[in-house]
């Protein structure tokens, strides 16, 4: 008995010892969208996660959640920092064209369709022309704030001057006074270029963030004091050190990391993204002028997007406009993480503005306007070179 | 990481097989006591000229964690002590309270102190802070009875243990040869709406019962029903069905209506047994009703269940260094939860905010009052959207001891 006692102390001590696989690994840092960029200082670390923790604060009716919402978190729409799902996607409502909102006093632009318990939640007008946008992963947006205006204007071709059928163009929008352009910034008739959002609507990462705290949540701040449901000026219910902190995070956020990059089949989808003309939208390679973030100043990056807007036909055309966007204008989505989306949705693709393509070939069928063309020729392209094209896709 | 499972799983087959091939008839009297009599059935100290008896117990314990491949390294925790006094007023009329330290002194809480005063056996009063009889667990608490560091999740998150509150009720047994058959019926406070508003982002009891007001003040205005009917066999074992009732939402202020009663129900099976003497058996299953306005978010979801199952083997009763009757038990425990039944009807897909988890055990009781613990536990966690689980990895070790 005793014997048998002191066996099996010791078998499973052994085991614990010798079993590391008892504590689960870690997934590769390439296999995750989440996590700060290399090369930060301490400080902007500490910075970091306090964002970190902004971005997770889950708000109650004590915290000023509402009281009409559409989410009560930034990570329960942006889950794990990538693509949202469409429990989260949100409507967008009354713009069809460049005149504003047709239904200011029914809670235009944007509908908060939840409410605290107690309270009614909006309703779509009837008749009110809408888009729904599904949360678009918030990673390595650092870089593309600070691409320079100069570089996203040369990018664009207006009238398309060199004939591909493909004309970029920049998002022309009004800016709230408490942004501050960039020096290098570019203006025209007192309009700056937007670069996030679906149509490009938000100037940068620090309007967008207000933005979301009011639009999305029902959040009022010192930037943003007005009460969703009353329409008053209410007191700040963040504070701006918060804000500022969550700005910083946005901006620190890491790259995508592409996987399986020399595997042969997705370098040669990556040949054939660049023959179908893919590339002219979604360009890989960038560079960020001067940053105040050491990490993020004069950096070459791949994002495969060149941040304008372009005609994407009429299937994708709401009827809903934002700034100087056309309703079937729609701004090139960066790809970097798109193998990644499935893990932050569900596991399940929700890819395009609305969340309406349900795998990568779906949403590239999806494709019109501008991208007709190049649509037909992944058409056809035999099923083999389509498997590669996709099969690099899923490595970004 | 479905090596790891097989691999435990295999280990605890192994070791059930060595206990129950050795399995010898043994004489001892059979446990007659029921969940319910838990709060009396410990050990107490009495002074000869104190009219009170003192008791308590102290849970402590280290644990290394590991979520995903991040290490939270090693901690030492002291989750609680807790003190309990009792003392008989007089004939028929009893007193019992007892004191809980929660992380240090982080939390410190009444979660029983009620006079019983028995009119038949039948027939039992009790006020005060009362227990509510809500599943089995919430009633026999004790670390020291318990072969596991955690707390079943299912009993601490579904039900929220150590519920307890103030209220009234009655209680009595009834027995007939090998039966015995007990009810409970109580009436107290209860919960507040934070259970559908607070920081864990999803329905949460726990977070429900917080507000410190509900010893002098009901939130929801109208009483809290609980009640537990079980029956037990002296040879087969302990089965219980309990209910609880209630509204969790400021329906009135004032006297003026401000929205509909939203009410919230908890249905619990327990039950458990011993086999040859030597293996236990422990189960209980939970499931949350609640009424949640059709315009709030579906983040909080208005169906839980869960349950937990233990299994705890006695493989070694012998002398060892002083000790005469000290114990060897290992033993595994499987458990689930579901914070969140139901579909998004954005995709007619399943909520997800699932927790799995297995917790093989190996326990040593020296003397029947005192237990150490080594457990592993492996986790699985899916959140609210479905994604990829989370897998997570425990070590514990830990000490629990009445005193
Ligand atoms: C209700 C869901 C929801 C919530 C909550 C939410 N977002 Fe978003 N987020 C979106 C959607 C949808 C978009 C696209 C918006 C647009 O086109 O204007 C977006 C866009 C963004 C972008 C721009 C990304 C890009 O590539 O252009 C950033 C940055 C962002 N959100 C950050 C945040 C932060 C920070 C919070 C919390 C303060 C937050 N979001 C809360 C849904 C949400
Ligand atoms: C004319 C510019 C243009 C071209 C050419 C183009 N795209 Fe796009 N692409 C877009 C825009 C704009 C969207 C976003 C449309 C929307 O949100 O409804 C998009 C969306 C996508 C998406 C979905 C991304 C997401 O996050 O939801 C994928 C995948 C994609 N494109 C791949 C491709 C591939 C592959 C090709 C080549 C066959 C291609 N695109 C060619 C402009 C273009």
């Amino acid at each position: 008995m005793k014997f048998k006692l002191i066996t099996i102390f010791i078998s499973v001590f052994v085991i614990f010892i010798s079993c590391d696989k008892l504590l689960p690994p870690a997934p590769e840092e390439s296999e995750i969208l989440d996590g700060p960029m290399e090369n930060l200082s301490y400080e902007q670390r500490l910075q970091f996660l306090r964002g970190d923790d902004a971005f997770n604060e889950v708000f109650t009716k004590e915290s000023g959640l509402g009281p009409i919402f559409v989410a009560n978190s930034c990570a329960s729409c942006h889950s794990g920092d990538g693509k949202g799902h469409p429990f989260t996607t949100l409507t967008r409502f009354g713009q069809d064209d460049t005149t504003g909102n047709k239904y200011l006093n029914q809670g235009g632009n944007q509908l908060q369709h939840r409410a605290l318990p107690g309270y009614k939640p909006e309703t779509l007008p009837e008749g009110a022309s809408h888009s729904d946008f599904i949360a678009p992963a918030v990673t390595g947006l650092g870089f593309l704030a600070y691409l320079t205006d100069e570089s996203i204007i040369e990018m664009s071709d207006p009238n398309d001057a060199n004939g591909d059928g493909i004309s970029g163009v920049v998002n022309w929008i009004e800016i709230p006074d408490y942004i501050n352009p960039s020096t290098s910034a570019i203006s025209q008739n007192g309009k700056y270029i937007g670069r996030f959002g679906k149509k490009a609507s938000a100037y940068n990462l620090l309007h967008q963030t207000v933005g979301a705290y009011n639009q999305d949540m029902g959040i009022a701040s010192f930037f943003n004091p007005i009460d969703v449901y009353s329409n008053l000026e209410i007191e700040p219910e963040v504070s701006n050190q918060t804000i500022y902190d969550l700005d910083f995070y946005l901006h620190t956020l890491k790259a995508p990391i592409q996987r399986n990059q020399n595997n042969p089949e997705v370098i040669k989808g990556k040949v054939i993204f660049g023959q179908i003309n893919c590339g002219s939208c979604h360009k890989e390679t960038l560079r960020t002028g001067y940053s105040p973030i050491e990490a993020l100043s004069n950096k070459e990056f791949h994002p495969y997007t060149d941040l304008l807007l372009h005609d994407m036909g009429s299937e994708l055309d709401d009827n809903y406009t934002e700034g100087s966007a056309l309703t079937s204008e729609w701004r090139t989505p960066a790809l970097w993480g798109l193998g990644l989306s499935a893990d932050s949705q569900g596991g399940q693709y929700y890819l395009m503005h609305d969340g309406r393509a349900r795998s990568i070939e779906e949403a590239i069928l999806f494709h019109g306007g501008e991208a007709e063309r190049s649509k037909n020729l992944y058409l056809e392209l035999n099923k083999e070179d389509k498997n590669s094209l996709i099969k690099f896709l899923k490595s970004l | 990481m479905k090596k790891t499972y097989i691999y435990t799983i295999k280990i605890i087959a192994l070791l059930l097989l060595i206990s129950i091939t050795e399995v010898i008839s043994q004489t001892d009297t059979v446990n007659q006591k029921l969940n319910m009599d838990a709060v009396y059935d410990r050990p107490f100290l009495k002074l000869d000229k104190l009219p009170l008896a003192i008791g308590g117990y102290l849970e402590a314990n280290s644990q290394f964690s590991q979520t995903d491949g991040v290490n939270e390294g090693i901690s030492f925790q002291a989750r609680r002590l807790t003190l309990f006094f009792s003392s008989t007023i007089a004939d028929r009329i009893k007193f019992l309270s007892e004191i809980e330290f929660e992380d240090g002194t982080k939390e410190i809480n009444i979660e029983f102190a009620a006079v019983d005063i028995e009119l038949f056996p039948l027939l039992n009063i009790r006020s005060g802070i009362v227990m509510n009889p809500i599943g089995a667990f919430n009633q026999n608490h004790d670390g020291p009875k318990w072969e596991f560091v955690d707390r079943p999740l299912s009993a601490t998150t579904i039900i929220p243990s150590t519920l307890s509150n103030v209220g009234v009720g009655l209680f009595g047994k009834y027995y007939l040869s090998n039966w015995i058959f007990a009810y409970e019926a109580y009436l107290t406070n209860g919960f507040d709406d934070k259970i559908i508003d607070n920081e864990e982002n999803r329905t949460s009891l726990v977070a429900g019962k917080k507000n410190i007001d509900k010893f002098d003040d009901n939130f929801g205005t109208l009483p809290t029903y609980s009640g537990k009917l079980a029956i037990r066999n002296r040879k087969i074992g302990e089965l219980g069905i309990s209910f609880l009732n209630g509204i969790y939402n400021k329906w009135q202020i004032d006297g003026v209506r401000v929205d509909n009663q939203r009410y919230l129900s908890i249905l619990a099976l327990d039950f458990n047994t011993t086999l040859y003497n030597r293996i236990d058996i422990i189960g209980e299953y939970s499931k949350l009703w609640i009424n949640i306005p059709e315009t709030y978010s579906k983040q909080y979801g208005n169906q839980q269940k869960g349950f937990y199952l233990d299994i705890i083997a006695n493989i070694y009763k012998d002398k060892v260094l002083s000790w005469d009757n000290a114990k060897l038990n290992i033993g595994v425990r499987v458990e689930y939860v579901d914070y969140n039944i139901g579909e998004f009807t954005e995709t007619n897909t399943e909520i997800g905010d699932e927790i799995w988890a297995i917790v093989p055990t190996i326990s040593f009781r020296p003397v029947s009052t005192t237990v150490v613990r080594f457990n592993y536990r492996y986790q699985s966690q899916v959140d609210f959207l479905y994604n990829p689980a989370s897998k997570s990895g425990v070590i514990q070790l830990g000490i629990s001891s009445y005193f």
